[in-house]
């Protein structure tokens, strides 16, 4: 019973991270058609900041936030100086985000080396605290927490704001709303900073709980973050977080009672299968 | 990006009546041209030229040769690539796959059994014909950047499984050594360099002449239609889905094979092939020489992969190098990444485009996008 709580606390916070990626790129996507490879180095980006600014000034939150800040920044200035140069032509903008990817991670390889660098984790962090016998450390609680909490404000944002509205309706046909005469490249660049700003706390999370941030955390996120993409739906916000809970659940599960590793396969056979029955995702809409 | 410029009269495109003297004598001198390359290229083992900067010795050196082996290896997987994606419009991240497919067949099989080398091949062949046909089956179902999300994802779980090794045969992140006992002795050994070499160089030419027969065949045609527009191909009664997976296969299949040939010239498998950087790389090669051009991800392979090993020694072998310019050298990734993106911005058409169409267009193009970034700017 305990090792069973100890894996869905684990799996929850698994889903916590997808759920952050991959709520963004969803976003970005469905808004704008643009599969963005470079959230793995806002993911980076994130991460390194966080660590760099807590090693400086002995504040975690505020290197968070000082990841989260810059990295929202540097995807709008990404949006709006070079994304938007090539409006509508969908694999130049995969290809720009590519290249945007390998050299940024490249770039902090060569600055801070390639490899891992340890990541000062508060002590309350790696605490444990018991559940029905199980012992969680408390990083898998602030990771749910972030989760939540971030899906709670998006949700907000999209269904109770005018900047969701126009979000929401760009989803659905963006050029019906560009006819209506609204100027989505603002809400462009507004969901783009969202993405990778949410990427950026991703980032710095993982650094948590890994206690260490690397070059190459982002890439191996990402890849199951777009595993979550498709399964939850492609632009389907809310079809994200089901399916972060579903992978992050079933990878835990099949790890611990199957064969280390077999998770990660499982979680691709899953998207196999959802592709063979559902090619649109669990809540996506028909792709035309 | 999908370039309305055919490829160039190679094959008899014209027709006959507006095939003047001159177009024969241009294709005489391209055959010549071409000819004379490969002659080139099969003799280099037996000139003892000396390239100071740009190769650590003579050129039929073993470093050398089996820089330029690497080279040739890359090159044909870059092709394979671009007849996926500059050809047929099929944005596939999962590509490396199949590379490591061919890879850890052969190396294990020549490892665990006593087949030899020959049918060891032979199974790889197989093997690269059996598994594209089946995930590319699923994965056609979806098209476009869903079609790309889910190779990567295929080509994940198989990164997965070389990694943690569940049945103890690909050895893990380390990767697995060739057992050189098993190989004719003409391949092993750091002096035979020039016939591995030789070896890499023909599967080049195999996959061009393979590949640019492919093309100029009927189902290649539809592949171009394909790519220009698949709503029209079905409306004109053709299923898009059997000539993308004839496509996918195709170019599976050639990946494979460049694999076996790949380990043959490394001395075994490593993990790194599985990884999603890789096939980003072979990305980054057809991008830079062009896509859907002719000779486009050939040359970028062979630029790409030359940048790779050499820039890190470049940079170490000029002496004052302040550690500003040195660190970003040492990160060959760091160049070309950001050399993509100009390409994308500025140069669609990669490399290729700048011989294809000479200065003036290009300038126009440069002033051009300027103009763009100023009125941008005026906003």
């Amino acid at each position: 019973m305990s090792s069973f709580v100890l894996m869905t606390a684990t799996g929850l916070g698994l889903a916590a991270l997808y759920f952050l990626v991959a709520s963004g790129l969803s976003l970005i996507f469905g808004l704008m058609g643009v599969l963005n490879f470079a959230h793995a180095a806002f993911l980076t980006l994130g991460g390194y900041t966080a660590w760099l600014v807590t090693d400086a000034t002995g504040s975690l939150v505020l290197g968070i936030v000082a990841g989260v800040a810059l990295a929202a920044g540097a995807g709008a200035l990404t949006e709006s100086a070079l994304l938007r140069r090539m409006h509508g032509d969908h694999v130049p903008q995969v290809l720009l985000t590519v290249g945007l990817l390998l050299a940024f991670t490249a770039l902090v390889r060569a600055v801070f080396g390639s490899d891992a660098r340890p990541m000062p984790v508060p002590r309350w962090m790696t605490d444990v605290t018991s559940i029905a016998g199980a012992p969680i450390p408390n990083s898998r609680f602030v990771l749910i927490v972030a989760a939540v909490v971030v899906y709670a404000a998006l949700a907000l944002f999209l269904a109770r704001t005018r900047y969701g509205l126009i979000v929401r309706a760009g989803v659905e046909n963006r050029a019906m709303v560009t006819a209506l005469g609204i100027d989505v490249r603002r809400a462009f660049t507004l969901v783009f900073a969202i993405g990778t700003g949410l990427a950026a706390l991703a980032g710095s999370l993982v650094a948590l709980v890994q206690d260490v941030v690397s070059p190459e955390q982002g890439m191996s996120l990402l890849i199951f973050a777009f595993i979550v993409v498709i399964i939850g739906g492609l632009g389907s916000f809310h079809g994200s977080a089901l399916a972060a809970l579903l992978v992050g659940l079933v990878q835990q599960y099949a790890n611990f009672y199957a064969l280390t590793g077999m998770g990660d396969l499982v979680v691709v056979l899953l998207l196999a299968g959802i592709l063979l029955t559902r090619p649109q995702g669990l809540l996506g809409r028909r792709l035309a | 990006m999908t370039s309305a410029v055919a490829p160039v009269a190679t094959t008899g495109e014209q027709s006959p009546v507006s095939a003047p003297r001159e177009r024969t004598g241009r294709r005489a001198y391209r055959w010549g041209i071409g000819i004379g390359l490969i002659g080139l290229a099969i003799a280099l083992p037996y000139l003892p030229i000396q390239i100071p900067i740009v190769f650590n010795g003579p050129i039929n050196s073993p470093g050398p040769m089996h820089l330029l082996s690497l080279m040739c290896v890359m090159a044909a997987v870059a092709m394979t690539y671009d007849l996926l994606f500059g050809y047929t419009g099929l944005l596939s991240f999962g590509h490396g796959l199949y590379v490591a497919l061919g890879m850890y067949t052969t190396t294990v099989l020549l490892a665990e059994t006593d087949l030899g080398l020959g049918a060891t091949l032979l199974v790889v062949l197989g093997v690269g014909l059996v598994a594209p046909l089946a995930l590319g089956a699923v994965c056609l179902r979806v098209s476009g950047i869903a079609f790309a999300m889910v190779t990567l994802a295929f080509a994940q779980a198989g990164a997965i499984f070389v990694i943690r090794d569940p049945y103890d045969f690909t050895g893990g992140e380390l990767g697995r050594a060739m057992t050189y006992e098993k190989l004719p002795s003409k391949l092993v050994g750091v002096f035979n360099a020039p016939y591995r070499y030789w070896l890499a160089l023909g599967l080049l030419l195999l996959v061009v002449v393979v590949v640019r027969w492919a093309l100029a065949s009927r189902p290649g045609r539809v592949w171009q239609a394909i790519r220009d527009n698949e709503q029209r191909v079905a409306v004109l009664g053709l299923r898009p889905y059997s000539f993308k997976l004839l496509a996918f296969t195709l170019s599976s299949f050639l990946a494979t094979l460049a694999g076996a040939v790949y380990a043959l010239v490394v001395g075994g498998a490593h993990a790194e092939v599985t990884q999603a950087t890789f096939t980003l790389g072979l990305l980054l090669m057809a991008v830079l020489g062009g896509t859907g051009r002719p000779y486009g991800a050939l040359i970028g392979g062979m630029v790409y992969t030359y940048l790779v090993h050499r820039l890190g020694s470049l940079s170490s072998s000029v002496q004052e190098l302040p550690a500003v310019i040195r660190a970003p050298l040492m990160e060959p990734l760091l160049l070309l990444g950001t050399l993509f993106v100009l390409l994308v911005l500025f140069l669609p058409g990669g490399l290729v485009s700048i011989v294809e169409r000479p200065a003036p267009d290009l300038l126009r193009r440069l002033r051009a996008a300027l103009r763009i970034r100023a009125s941008g700017e005026g906003q």
